[in-house]
């Protein structure tokens, strides 16, 4: 809870993540190097730029599975793993860190579905063990989320049994099984065959214009340009340009940004 | 179309050519020894007088052998429950973040691991030279318990926890395997849900190390029940024991043996068509067909390709 009322300690109104300054080493390695971010609630931010330029990174850091090293981090004006009181950031307590990380859902490039449980039940799992549903609860609305991305009728396959575009869709029917207020995105199309790319992204424009908040860190300039809110391009681990996508994709200010899309466009 | 193959061969067509087999001579050799080598074996088994086949019969349900086999049986299962826990403890900590956990876990795998069974099994059979007096005292309450180390250390208790202490470090070993080899996606992807350590370990990532864990720790509870037999040397009456008790009588020796031996062999095939359909369970989600029924396990049993020490 940030008690401390030091306007340059919080975030604006309305704003889902606000970064100033974010920085992560691991090691010596400065990963990021000061990352300023603001994502408004309810719009779709998309984060583009070359490997190595610490986009995936950003995005582990803002819900936690990577602590920064120094910076303003903020999701709904909250730190995720700090507390903020008397002037110190005091670690949370682990079952905290859940109760907030359970807010944030996170989609991931290789899918990351539990091998062991059918489609139905990967929706099925968190919801019950963290939510406390009960089993029939828990069922339905998995069946209602499976219906939303196309796979109610792959509800009792296993993962394995499943195409790397149909994984995809079920995973991010995991993530919204939480009702979560933000989604992440790390390159949730970068390991699928092409032909599968436009199933994942068909669901993901369904998601943005249902007005959930969304950061997409992808290569996919097409979906940048139709569906993002805000165009963000990383490089060298800060935040090079950001911006509105179609105005930056016809006419970018920064030289690196022109020659980074002049690659992919 | 007929095509020529030579120069002397004008007439052969394409559709006429045939293949030979290439004659696999030593195989037919080799085949015919084993074949002769079991045929005196089953001769002579059948034959020799020694082998006393009555004998057998006569003593296979004899009343001390049956309480010989429950004792086994009493001692595997205690004793691989036992490790099974022990080792879970011991694998956690080798997986913890402090160094000092690790540490004492890797030397306790080290050293109950490394040393003898055996020498593991007389050493507790002896603690009482160490540790006459079994107390526990409570600053405050004084005394809350004594007694005689001997009184309390049956040689049963001693068998139970100089083995499982044993087994434990092998259990260790095999579930931190399984642990590590689920990919660690699994668990930031539980993480992100919102689920807490304990439940990613128990919910998420010890099914899935399960597929690994079976197969060994059923080699390992295989191991285990025949080396149970190593408690005879502290007079525990296991199977073993019962039926030395009944030959030093009689001097039936090789008949008790026999009885001994399609005992063990009973109780092995068995577990290992338990071991079958547990593999089956946790195997599930890899989806080839049902994985097969009884017939699948009986011959998942008798696969001579497994255990590898004792």
């Amino acid at each position: 809870m940030t008690t401390d009322s030091d306007p340059s300690l919080h975030a604006p109104e309305n704003m889902m993540v606000y970064a100033r300054g974010v920085r992560k080493s691991f090691g010596k390695v400065e990963v990021l190097k000061g990352v300023d971010m603001q994502v408004p609630t309810g719009s779709v931010a998309c984060i583009i730029g070359p490997s190595g330029s610490g986009k995936s990174t950003f995005l582990r850091c803002i819900n936690h599975l990577e602590d920064i090293s120094g910076g303003l981090l903020l999701v709904e004006d909250k730190f995720v793993g700090y507390d903020l009181i008397d002037d110190r950031l005091h670690v949370v307590r682990p079952a905290e860190l859940c109760r907030r990380r359970a807010d944030i859902g996170m989609v991931f490039q290789n899918f990351n579905l539990f091998g062991h449980l059918t489609a139905l039940e990967n929706l099925m799992e968190a919801p019950i063990q963290v939510r406390g549903l009960s089993r029939r609860e828990a069922r339905d609305r998995g069946m209602a989320l499976l219906e939303r991305v196309g796979m109610a009728h792959k509800a009792d396959a296993w993962p394995r049994q499943l195409s790397g575009g149909q994984q995809q869709r079920v995973a991010i029917a995991r993530a919204l099984a939480m009702d979560p207020k933000l989604l992440l995105f790390d390159e949730p199309t970068s390991a699928l065959d092409p032909e599968l790319v436009g199933e994942v992204l068909a669901v993901m424009l369904d998601l943005a214009r249902s007005g959930i908040t969304m950061v997409v860190v992808t290569h996919e300039i097409g979906f940048a340009r139709e569906v993002g809110d805000q165009l963000i391009f990383m490089d060298g681990g800060i935040v090079e340009e950001a911006g509105d996508p179609r105005e930056m994709l016809r006419n970018a200010r920064s030289e690196r940004t022109r020659a980074f899309l002049s690659h992919v466009l | 179309m007929s095509q020529s193959l030579g120069a002397r061969q004008h007439h052969l067509r394409v559709e006429d050519l045939t293949v030979v087999p290439l004659r696999h001579v030593w195989l037919w050799i080799s085949t015919a020894v084993v074949l002769a080598l079991l045929a005196m074996v089953f001769w002579t088994v059948g034959t020799n007088e020694a082998y006393d086949w009555p004998a057998v019969g006569r003593y296979l349900f004899h009343p001390s052998i049956l309480r010989g086999v429950v004792n086994t049986l009493m001692l595997t299962v205690t004793i691989m429950v036992l490790a099974t826990i022990i080792g879970t403890i011991i694998a956690i900590m080798r997986l913890s973040p402090s160094r000092i956990l690790r540490t004492f876990a890797n030397a306790y795998i080290w050293f109950f691991r490394g040393a003898p069974a055996l020498i593991q099994l007389i050493f507790w059979f002896n603690i009482s030279i160490i540790m006459p007096q079994i107390t526990l005292s409570l600053p405050g309450l004084g005394v809350v318990f004594s007694a005689r180390t001997n009184d309390v250390m049956t040689p049963f208790l001693t068998a139970v926890v100089a083995l499982a202490l044993h087994e434990a470090g092998y259990m260790a070993e095999i579930i931190r395997a399984g642990i590590t080899s689920v990919p660690p996606g699994q668990t930031e992807a539980a993480a992100t849900l919102g689920m807490s350590r304990r439940k990613i370990l128990w919910r998420i990532v010890l099914p899935q190390a399960m597929r690994f864990i079976v197969p060994p720790t059923g080699n390992e509870a295989i191991n285990l029940m025949k080396a149970t037999s190593l408690v005879s040397v502290i007079a525990v009456d296991d199977l073993l024991y019962s039926a030395q008790t009944i030959y030093a009588r009689t001097f039936e020796t090789i008949p008790l043996l026999s009885v001994v031996a399609i005992w063990y062999l009973a109780m092995v095939t068995i577990m290992s068509i338990g071991q079958h359909f547990l593999e089956r369970h946790f195997g599930r989600s890899d989806s080839r067909g049902d994985g097969g029924g009884f017939r699948a396990a009986l011959r998942t049993a008798l696969n001579p390709m497994r255990g590898r020490r004792t």
